[in-house]
């Protein structure tokens, strides 16, 4: 069976909001594919303005994802400060469970989720970040069949996170920065 | 049928209307054991979801603990939590545990039912119920208030904080309800951790606070006792959102990030037991991320405070 890209979940934290700007600002503005993103922030008010600022550098729709909200193909989720993001069949879910890693949202509890909802059909990409957040779940990708790209720390603004996951052995590529956009629009061609 | 070696159980031996054992059947080959079970399930995951809805199953008839119709994906993350903790390796194991250990169900049971919150959480929904919620409910003599799923009480003395300020305490009751007694035992006892008391105090502020969060508890030993004076007028209650009724009118209620642990047909349930828990312009609040879309009762209320989640039933 070929496995077909169903849900794609981005994972990054500290230098993330750059990051973001360049792999979404990349996607063809037909991408098909439902885009699930958790970047570490804080709770105050500017925080909330992430997803209108990020949406100033996409085509794609962005929003802040809400509870039970229906995953749709071509918009991109963005995980609410203070809420975990988790992926239920069809739809997001949100919790207030612990931090884990001191954050929520957390990439693990995105990552996990997801790959346990879709299986072979999550491909994860892991972007700079100064967390061990997201190995774990990046592993249970990979472990449930799905594909896992992590950023290349040597073009990462801060290279802990993404190379937490390669040393752990839990990642099928890593990428410079400016060629991950390019490769989900190539892997989500293959889904059409 | 008619293929002999296929028939299992063998057969008893027969015994003759007089006791006597007639000679028993010889089967001359003997039945051969399947190589490997078929199953029906591809998969670990699917075969873990298969374990879950047995081991809700189970728990409500063993404890008449309703968590069936919680949401898939964090039910599985929290009993996972909970197998790590009790040692047990696959869900079938953790079941076992517990069934016949119920000191280990009522750790899951504090991991299901328990859920983090924070003093004046989304320092703008408090902020919203003061300049929009309050005004309105100055022109009641008596304002009945439920808090459905208070957890350990620190949103209800956030309340407490708010409507003493605006001098409106004095004719307001909440009742404060939880499914969980231990999370009801805190919220009584009106003791949190120093430790966070900064944020609190900072959302305090935000929340429109008027004087000091400092002046609502002591410090002692590294905790915060809120003032007896703030729980003069609040009922805590043990109450089940999945199981149990309406049990009055309100003015308001406040069901905040509780029904994002629920499925869709228990956040429906739950949805109406609220709507027709509020009198004619009761207003109800919702965690800044829950949405009324596709609930029963999306088209009966009209928004009070679209980001903050207020609506108000109009009749």
């Amino acid at each position: 069976m070929v496995s077909k890209v169903q849900l794609v979940v981005i994972g990054t934290s500290m230098g993330g909001f750059r990051a973001l700007e360049s792999v979404l600002g990349g996607l063809s503005p037909d991408f098909p594919l439902a885009i699930a993103v958790v970047q570490h922030r804080g709770t105050d008010v500017a925080q909330s303005q992430l997803s209108r600022l990020l949406q100033l550098k996409c085509t794609l729709p962005v929003n802040e994802c809400n509870d039970k909200e229906a995953i749709v193909g071509g918009r991109i989720y963005l995980a609410p400060s203070d809420y975990h993001l988790l992926v239920d069949e069809g739809r997001f879910a949100l919790s207030v469970d612990e931090r884990v890693y001191y954050a929520r949202p957390s990439i693990d509890v995105l990552f996990e989720s997801a790959a346990d909802t879709y299986h072979q059909g999550v491909l994860g990409v892991l972007l700079t970040g100064a967390s061990a957040d997201g190995t774990r779940g990046a592993a249970r990708i990979k472990q449930r069949g799905g594909t896992v790209l992590a950023q290349d720390p040597r073009t990462a603004e801060s290279p802990v996170m993404p190379q937490a996951a390669i040393s752990a052995g839990a990642v099928d590529h890593v990428l410079p920065l400016e060629e991950i956009g390019a490769y989900l629009n190539v892997a989500s061609a293959v889904h059409r | 049928m008619g293929n002999a070696s296929n028939q299992l159980p063998p057969e008893p031996p027969r015994v003759d209307a007089d006791g006597e054992r007639s000679a028993p059947v010889v089967v001359d080959t003997p039945s051969p054991l399947p190589l490997a079970m078929e199953t029906k399930t591809g998969t670990d995951e699917e075969l873990e979801t298969i374990e879950l809805q047995i081991l809700t199953e189970a728990v409500f008839r063993r404890y008449g603990l309703d968590f069936r119709n919680y949401a898939v994906a964090s039910l599985r993350r929290r009993v996972r939590l909970a197998m790590m903790e009790e040692g047990a390796q696959t869900v079938s194991g953790l079941m076992e545990r517990l069934l016949h250990d119920p000191p280990a169900m009522e750790r899951l049971l504090l991991r299901l039912s328990i859920n983090v919150t924070a003093m004046f959480r989304d320092p703008g929904f408090f902020l919203a119920l003061r300049q929009k919620i309050v005004p309105h409910l100055r022109s009641y003599p008596f304002v009945r208030i439920w808090h459905a799923g208070c957890s350990t009480g620190e949103e209800v003395y956030s309340m407490a904080i708010l409507l003493q300020e605006e001098g409106l305490y004095d004719r307001c009751r909440i009742y404060a309800t939880d499914m969980n007694e231990v999370a009801l035992q805190r919220a009584r006892d009106g003791i949190v951790s120093c430790d966070q008391m900064q944020e609190h105090s900072t959302s305090y502020l935000r929340a429109g606070g008027h004087g000091s969060l400092s002046d609502y508890y002591t410090a002692n030993y590294g905790h915060a006792i809120f003032r007896a004076g703030l729980r003069k007028n609040v009922v805590f209650s043990q109450h089940n959102l999945v199981t149990d009724g309406s049990f009055n009118e309100f003015n308001l209620i406040l069901c905040r990030n509780v029904m994002i642990y629920f499925n869709e047909t228990l956040q429906n349930r739950v949805h109406k037991l609220l709507y027709s828990s509020l009198r004619r312009y009761g207003v109800l609040g919702l965690g800044r991320k829950e949405s009324l879309r596709g609930t029963p009762h999306e088209r009966d209320y009209e928004s009070v405070d679209e980001l903050e989640r207020l609506f108000r039933r109009p009749k």
